[in-house]
């Protein structure tokens, strides 16, 4: 089982994603954003937190037209398991693989504390693991994680059960409490919150380890 | 040949920075300011000398990075 951790200049959670696919019994390669190509026997690729390209022209924009933002998304168009982690987030909207966009939060000030969630649906690889209306807290740490998507959009992802997480006292004006969503295929998974954070707990709690279980187990069957 | 590109949220997307920006100028005193909207103006310097050639040219800039058409709009002037 062999995960990708893509690092782009200004991603700050890539070794800690590397860490929590680890820890999680996964082998991890390093992707530096410059590369064309990943690399051979990858199962599931991590796009990390942070800042890439100090969030110029919009967060996550130039990352999602980088290199190997290309790679990432003709991996996800093949089908491949991807998740995004609040920068990671932004750049799979950016790319299109998830629909709506990260906007500014409503209260304007970047929101960095242990954040409650619901688990929404346990209808996908990254979610399994817990049951759905399980309580996880999970760090956040954004300045633009308000999600918005337009009406159409909002009523698709909740028809279509796709609505990962959500957050318990919405901290950033997220419509529909919004915290995570998936892909139509339900292998691409995007959130603010950061599981990579809460694996052990020194930490201050260990919720996302069962993501990352999840995810490598599936991935050692396959 | 330059061309400017003026990128907005589009009409119905809630624009909190725009909204600060209204209330700060509340404080100043200024009291009929019923809305505001925040965007940016993008200028480019471009090699191509035909302008109907430049202008398709920055509408696929916009489409593909300058703007995020999820939640942004863009106009385009040639100059």
């Amino acid at each position: 089982m062999k995960a990708a951790v893509i690092t782009f200049p200004g991603s700050n959670c890539d070794r800690d994603l590397a860490v929590a696919f680890e820890k999680a019994g996964a082998e991890v390669v390093r992707v530096w954003h410059k590369e064309t190509a990943l690399p051979a026997g990858v199962d599931v690729i991590g796009v990390p937190g942070g800042f890439s390209y100090g969030d110029y022209l919009r967060c996550g924009a130039i990352a999602s037209r980088s290199p190997i933002g290309q790679a990432v998304a003709d991996f996800a168009g093949r089908g491949g398991y991807v998740i995004g982690i609040c920068n990671g987030f932004q750049v799979l909207t950016e790319m299109g693989l998830l629909p709506g966009a990260l906007m500014r939060n409503a209260g304007l000030k970047f929101v960095c504390k242990p954040q409650a969630l619901r688990v929404a649906t346990a209808d996908s690889v990254f979610t399994s693991a817990y049951a759905k209306g399980d309580e996880v807290v999970f760090p956040i740490a954004h300045h633009d994680g308000n999600f918005t998507i337009d009406a159409e959009g909002l009523a698709r992802l909740e028809g279509e059960d796709r609505v990962a997480f959500r957050y318990v006292d919405n901290p950033n004006g997220s419509m529909a409490d919004i915290a995570g969503v998936l892909s139509a295929n339900r292998r691409v998974l995007g959130m603010m919150p950061h599981p990579e954070r809460a694996i052990e707990a020194a930490q201050g709690g260990a919720d996302g380890a069962a993501l990352f279980r999840a995810l490598t187990g599936v991935m050692a069957q396959a | 040949m330059k061309a400017r590109v003026h990128v907005m949220l589009k009409d119905g997307v809630l624009d909190p920075q725009g909204e600060a920006v209204r209330h700060a100028l509340g404080h100043l005193g200024f009291g009929g300011v019923e809305a505001v909207r925040q965007g940016k103006v993008i200028e480019l310097d471009l090699a191509a000398a035909d302008k109907a050639a430049a202008e398709a040219e920055v509408r696929q800039m916009c489409e593909k990075l300058l703007a995020n058409t999820v939640i942004e709009k863009y106009t385009i002037e040639i100059a």
